[in-house]
């Protein structure tokens, strides 16, 4: 009888216990879900026809035209891309090709301290140094830079991990027919490893195109359409930080709607990325 | 020498240096390659370096002037006026990020033991890791906004605001380290426990955590840090005060990244200063709670 209580209570708490783990992990579901609901419902006010249509945002007249914005945030996004690029596949071609055993592991926490210096003081460094002193001004190239720097951690260190799954069979076979180690490279680790790197570089994109406080800094804070770099722009996540302070009822929801269509467009650009280096990562341990 | 051999000599030097002239072009594009990874390597040095040289030249000085009155006088309320006073930033970061702490690692741990000891491959479990790692990419400033529709339009500014927006940022990011270590967990370790009639939820408590516990410290304490560098957030929910303010609940708070924010938009050298100095505190409070992280991380790997 008392053991039987005691298995009672025993099955009691474990069956709390998982009641309140399914209900952790539901959080995640639960909290995207109000995300979209919450914010949409908020913002609805502001979606008009003119908010994806017009190039004019003005407070003063109440005309919330979002063009200017997703374009500031595509493009400084492609610039940061395009410089990140390069360097990250570098980087991680290095530490994973070349780096004699000893320089592997300091390599790697140089990146991962890159990624732990808080986006504020990247921020801050670019506006006042990077901006002042080398005749950048704040402009969508200023940015871009800033954004590059940014990234290059998480494109960096998702890349070496698709890299280092490259079997060795493939590159010494590769090797024994005589190739130098560049030529190894292109013929056996970059085709093995191509999925995963088009998922880093979009991982990379998505961080670009959503980080807020750096942008806010250095973009120049004027909405507008041009291909010059030079030229002083501004993004979505940039005028939602800069401008919410002194915003009223009907520029709030405009700035709200601007940040569902940020939410929109990065959720996207991260579904595909995180679908493109699962099934990559799949293919590769399952080969 | 006869003509013949002459000829067969030259044929041989000729084809040699055929081989070698194409080697070395090969040779040549492998060498050119190496150098630019080395390049990129150089590349990625210079702005830790450059922002790191900034920081500590433009930054020290201020910070350790009137020592120790930077860390503890309150904000001056004139921003072109000299002189120090982080002291309520500093309190502010400690309170929003631990509050943050609190409420996303328990839940995060939870979630991450339903994903790997309960769910599996179960449907949901399946979807609740693909959402987790898509939520990680969800921008702060969505978040900050998110969290201010949900709190601080009913409850105003407060520290538990920015404390509730960083929690979601770090959900994400803990149920994704979390499940990492709960797989390096080996197996035998659970059924010897289910063999001893340990209930399920026993053994993940007293036998599979525990032997997780470095490697979730590490992870948690990481996302910490990200978390206490995290502005966009604060500037919705947290407000900007000048004052210190030890409620968790009430009244506008302020924290250092919101400060170097506010300041490096500013054109009075005074507040530069300020904010390169709070810059060099934030930082210093981010590399300490990385450097504990990786010492935990050590620890595990000596265990192994």
């Amino acid at each position: 009888m008392q053991l039987a209580d005691l298995r009672g209570n025993k099955q009691y708490a474990d069956r709390v216990f998982s009641a309140l783990a399914v209900a952790a992990a539901g959080l995640v579901l639960l909290i995207l879900g109000m995300i979209a609901v919450i914010m949409t419902r908020r913002a609805w006010p502001a979606f008009g026809s003119e908010f994806f249509t017009s190039t004019k945002w003005s407070t003063a007249d109440h005309v919330f035209g979002a063009l200017p914005f997703v374009w500031g945030t595509l493009y400084t996004a492609l610039i940061a891309i395009v410089i990140a690029l390069p360097i990250s596949l570098g980087v991680a071609l290095f530490i994973t090709q070349i780096a004699p055993p000893v320089l592997k592991k300091p390599m790697v926490y140089l990146i991962d301290l890159l990624a732990v210096v808080p986006s504020v003081v990247f921020g801050l460094w670019g506006v006042l140094v990077l901006s002042q002193h080398f005749g950048l001004g704040r402009s969508f190239l200023t940015a871009g830079i800033i954004l590059a720097i940014m990234i290059i951690p998480i494109i960096t260190s998702l890349s070496r991990e698709v890299i280092e799954t490259t079997p060795p069979s493939e590159k010494e076979a590769a090797l024994a027919l005589g190739a130098t180690r560049w030529e190894m490279i292109g013929a056996s680790v970059i085709p093995h490893s191509k999925g995963g790197l088009v998922g880093a570089v979009m991982l990379g994109l998505g961080r670009a195109m959503g980080e807020t406080i750096a942008a806010a800094l250095v973009i120049g804070s004027i909405p507008r359409i041009t291909l010059n770099p030079f030229a002083a722009g501004d993004s979505m996540p940039a005028v939602i930080a800069n401008q919410w302070g002194e915003a009223d009822g009907p520029h709030k929801a405009a700035l709200i709607a601007l940040a569902v269509a940020l939410f929109v467009i990065t959720i996207a650009v991260n579904l595909i990325a995180t679908g493109i280096v699962q099934r990559s990562m799949k293919r590769s341990r399952g080969a | 020498m006869t003509a013949t051999s002459a000829y067969q000599e030259s044929t041989a030097t000729r084809r040699r240096s055929d081989l070698r002239a194409r080697r070395s072009w090969r040779t040549t594009k492998n060498d050119l390659m190496t150098g630019l990874m080395i390049g990129a390597v150089a590349l990625v040095a210079i702005p830790l370096v450059a922002v790191m040289w900034s920081v500590i030249a433009r930054g020290a000085a201020i910070a350790f002037q009137h020592f120790p009155d930077f860390f503890t006088a309150a904000v001056p309320v004139v921003s072109r006026a000299p002189g120090p006073g982080m002291g309520p930033a500093i309190l502010g970061t400690l309170l929003v990020t631990g509050g943050a702490t609190l409420i996303a690692v328990p839940i995060g741990i939870l979630g991450a033991v339903y994903l790997h000891e309960y769910g599996a491959n179960k449907q949901l479990a399946r979807l609740v890791r693909f959402m987790a790692t898509v939520m990680t990419g969800v921008p702060s400033v969505v978040m900050g906004l998110f969290v201010y529709l949900i709190w601080t339009l009913t409850f105003g500014y407060s520290a538990f605001g920015g404390a509730l927006a960083l929690a979601c940022l770090m959900l994400p990011v803990v149920i994704g380290a979390t499940e990492q270590m709960l797989r390096l967990v080996p197996s035998q370790l659970r059924e010897a426990a289910y063999a001893l009639g340990t209930t399920k939820s026993r053994t993940i408590l007293t036998v599979v955590l525990p032997a997780a516990l470095p490697g979730i410290v590490s992870g948690a304490l990481l996302a910490v840090a990200r978390a206490a560098g995290e502005t966009a957030p604060l500037l919705f929910a947290v407000g900007a005060a000048h004052e210190f303010n030890l409620h968790l609940f009430s009244e506008a708070n302020t924290a250092l990244s919101v400060q170097i924010f506010a300041n490096a938009n500013s054109s009075f050298t005074a507040s530069q200063d300020r904010a390169w100095a709070a810059a060099l505190t934030l930082v210093l409070l981010t590399f300490v709670v990385t450097l504990v992280a990786r010492l935990f991380t050590a620890r595990l790997a000596l265990k192994r």
